[in-house]
């Protein structure tokens, strides 16, 4: 069974079709790129994936749950549980250390616990800059912090929102490493982004125009 | 993890808590201040009227029978009270509500050229010993303060050589060309006496065509040893309300617990029941218009102390309540990020709100110390004295001061509920 399931999913703001009718399924373990132009709907599909917004009609099946139907304190429930969330900006807490950081999304999904904290960010190599603020951190590092946070709670599914978009070469090269490491994991990781060379990195890129799924592909040079 | 962000927050935010903090303790040093000038300025306003005399007059009830039924006052119908019992006075519940208390004979003297002029008996600066073990110095001399000696001094009848001294009001002293030092010859139902002017004093009433005198000496020369028509008592009383007003007219119509509550309350009228308990014959009444003045003043003030805390209060709510949507604002993306990695409302208003009362508490302390500094400064200025430190002020502070950080908090706490992370995280 598909872990992720988008049934005609429509996402209308007045007179603007931001989604139309999208229907898309993402298998457990896959790593999907989502790209396309800017206004072409992929954070607004990122939102809805992502619980963060309710489609206007069709169904979103999360784990055979249809999530387009749960309440905002369910949603909210939901994505503390099964997803784990890394933005392009970061969104890191500026007075939280970067230890800190990654406890406030323990704190809020059950107990917060610093060694096991710690342990993330020194999977993603910044176990000497655990007690440094976002401030004192490059921006690579900032979001290696936040990609800690976001694997802390072990979730279903990771969702990046042009995770590489701040980065110079160096750091997105380091970011996509850690998105393979994910992958060989067995995480399910889906990738908003318009960089090319992101989305050729990925299993399968789904391109969006205008709301619509224009194409949907395995990429041939996936695991090269 | 809780404290660690509100600690972070406090840490690197300070500027901002400080605003908020700054903006509490002004409303709640205005409200510390007023708080204590209205709880003190009851007993403030009290004593200053007080000197203005007495509130409470306690005559024989068969002279009150005849005043209501004939509408004359001072009757001369024989009866008198006893001047062995005054001390009772001191006895009754609100013992430490009376300031003091004087009683008065009133005889008449005709002088040399035959003139009959009233010879009022009084205590000067009397020392009295109560039933109750306590030692207290009353008399006219404090009751009433605002008459000006204009020539001698004050009677004072534990001096040795008081014992035939008089004083004279100033118009009669005027009449008769008397001056302090003089003597005077007196005639009464008992015989011829000769008085000492010891001073001349001007009260601006009747009393100034008077002879004043000590109550033993009208009491000799009246053949009334013992005995006085009238006490005059000056009382702290607390203004009259609907319960004060009913039992005004009749004690017997109020419940047990009414009772109860109109007895242990300071009311004139409370005062003058319990005065008649303990005062055999007696009727005591309240001298209604100082009563009323009192009363009214006194609300009044109390008024304007209470609208001036609310004002200052409101202000304060409406300064946090700018300050903290500001704050919630400025930290939108941050509160939505806590929404996107799993908060509640409840949890991140939870936050928010710790922080706020956090600074709140600092604000407060901080505010009820300027206040109290205030309150002072009030007192000094307006009063001449302190204003005590009411306990009281403190846990009514600190609930104004949580009910208005909450309710200006408000806001920001509907802006955060309704704060979307999809619209601070993604800019949709």
């Amino acid at each position: 069974m598909s872990l992720l399931e988008l049934k005609d999913v429509s996402k209308i703001y007045g007179t603007l079709k931001a989604l139309d009718s999208v229907s898309l399924t993402v298998d457990n373990g896959e790593w999907v790129a989502i790209m396309g132009p800017s206004g072409s709907g992929k954070s607004t599909m990122m939102n809805i994936i992502g619980c963060m917004d309710k489609p206007t009609s069709g169904q979103v099946l999360l784990d055979g749950r249809d999530i387009a139907r749960e309440s905002a304190k369910n949603l909210t429930r939901i994505r503390r549980d099964k997803i784990g969330l890394i933005f392009q900006q970061f969104h890191l807490v500026n007075y939280l250390t970067a230890v800190e950081n990654v406890m406030t999304a323990q704190y809020y999904h059950s107990m917060p616990d610093e060694k096991e904290a710690l342990e993330a960010l020194d999977r993603v190599g910044l176990a000497d800059r655990a007690r440094h603020l976002p401030s004192q951190l490059s921006g690579g590092e900032q979001q290696r912090v936040c990609i800690a946070r976001a694997l802390i709670n072990y979730p279903e599914i990771v969702l990046a929102d042009e995770p590489t978009g701040n980065l110079d070469e160096a750091n997105e090269n380091i970011v996509l490493d850690l998105f393979r490491q994910l992958h060989r994991d067995g995480t399910t990781l889906i990738v908003v982004t318009h960089d090319p060379e992101v989305g050729e990195v990925a299993q399968r890129t789904v391109t969006l125009e205008h709301g619509v799924i224009r194409r949907d592909a395995k990429n041939e040079r996936f695991g090269a | 993890m809780f404290f660690r962000m509100i600690r972070g927050a406090f840490v690197r935010q300070k500027g901002k808590m400080a605003m908020i903090a700054l903006t509490i303790a002004l409303g709640a040093s205005l409200a510390t201040a007023m708080l204590n000038v209205m709880l003190d300025v009851g007993d403030k306003v009290n004593q200053e009227l007080k000197t203005y005399g007495a509130n409470i007059t306690v005559v024989p009830k068969q002279d009150a029978v005849l005043e209501d039924l004939y509408e004359i006052e001072g009757g001369d119908t024989a009866a008198y009270l006893r001047e062995g019992e005054l001390g009772r006075i001191k006895t009754i519940f609100w013992a430490f509500n009376i300031v003091d208390f004087s009683p008065f004979l009133t005889a008449s003297a005709e002088l040399d050229g035959g003139e009959t002029v009233p010879l009022v008996g009084t205590w000067f600066h009397h020392h009295l010993e109560t039933p109750a073990g306590e030692a207290l110095d009353t008399g006219v001399q404090n009751l009433r303060s605002w008459w000006d000696i204009t020539e001698g001094e004050w009677l004072d009848e534990q001096a040795p050589q008081s014992g035939n001294a008089v004083m004279l009001g100033a118009s009669l002293a005027q009449r008769i060309g008397a001056a302090a030092g003089d003597t005077l010859r007196i005639r009464t139902r008992n015989g011829t006496e000769k008085l000492t002017v010891l001073g001349v004093y001007e009260g601006g009433g009747e009393e100034d065509d008077q002879i004043y005198a000590p109550l033993h000496l009208v009491q000799r020369l009246s053949g009334l040893e013992g005995k006085v028509s009238r006490v005059e008592v000056s009382a702290l009383t607390t203004p009259d309300n609907e319960l004060a007003e009913k039992a005004a007219k009749d004690p017997s119509s109020l419940t047990a617990s009414q009772y109860e509550t109109w007895y242990c309350t300071a009311y004139v009228s409370s005062i003058c029941y319990q005065i008649q308990e303990v005062i055999t014959d007696s009727i005591a009444s309240p001298v209604r218009q100082v009563a009323d003045s009192e009363g009214a003043i006194l609300e009044k003030t109390e008024l304007l102390m209470i609208l001036i805390t609310i004002l200052s209060l409101a202000g304060s709510a409406l300064g946090i309540s700018n300050l903290v949507t500001a704050s919630v604002m400025e930290r939108g993306a941050e509160i939505g990020l806590l929404k996107a990695i799993g908060a509640q409302d409840g949890a991140v208003t939870a936050l928010v709100l710790s922080e706020v009362l956090l600074t709140g508490l600092f604000g407060a302390v901080a505010g009820y110390f300027a206040g109290f500094g205030f309150a002072q400064i009030i007192g000094q200025t307006v009063f001449g004295s302190a204003i005590d430190m009411k306990p009281m002020v403190i846990p009514l502070v600190a609930a104004l001061v949580t009910v208005v950080t909450l309710a200006g908090s408000v806001p920001a706490v509907g802006m955060l509920v309704r704060l979307h992370p999809a619209e601070v995280l993604h800019g949709r």
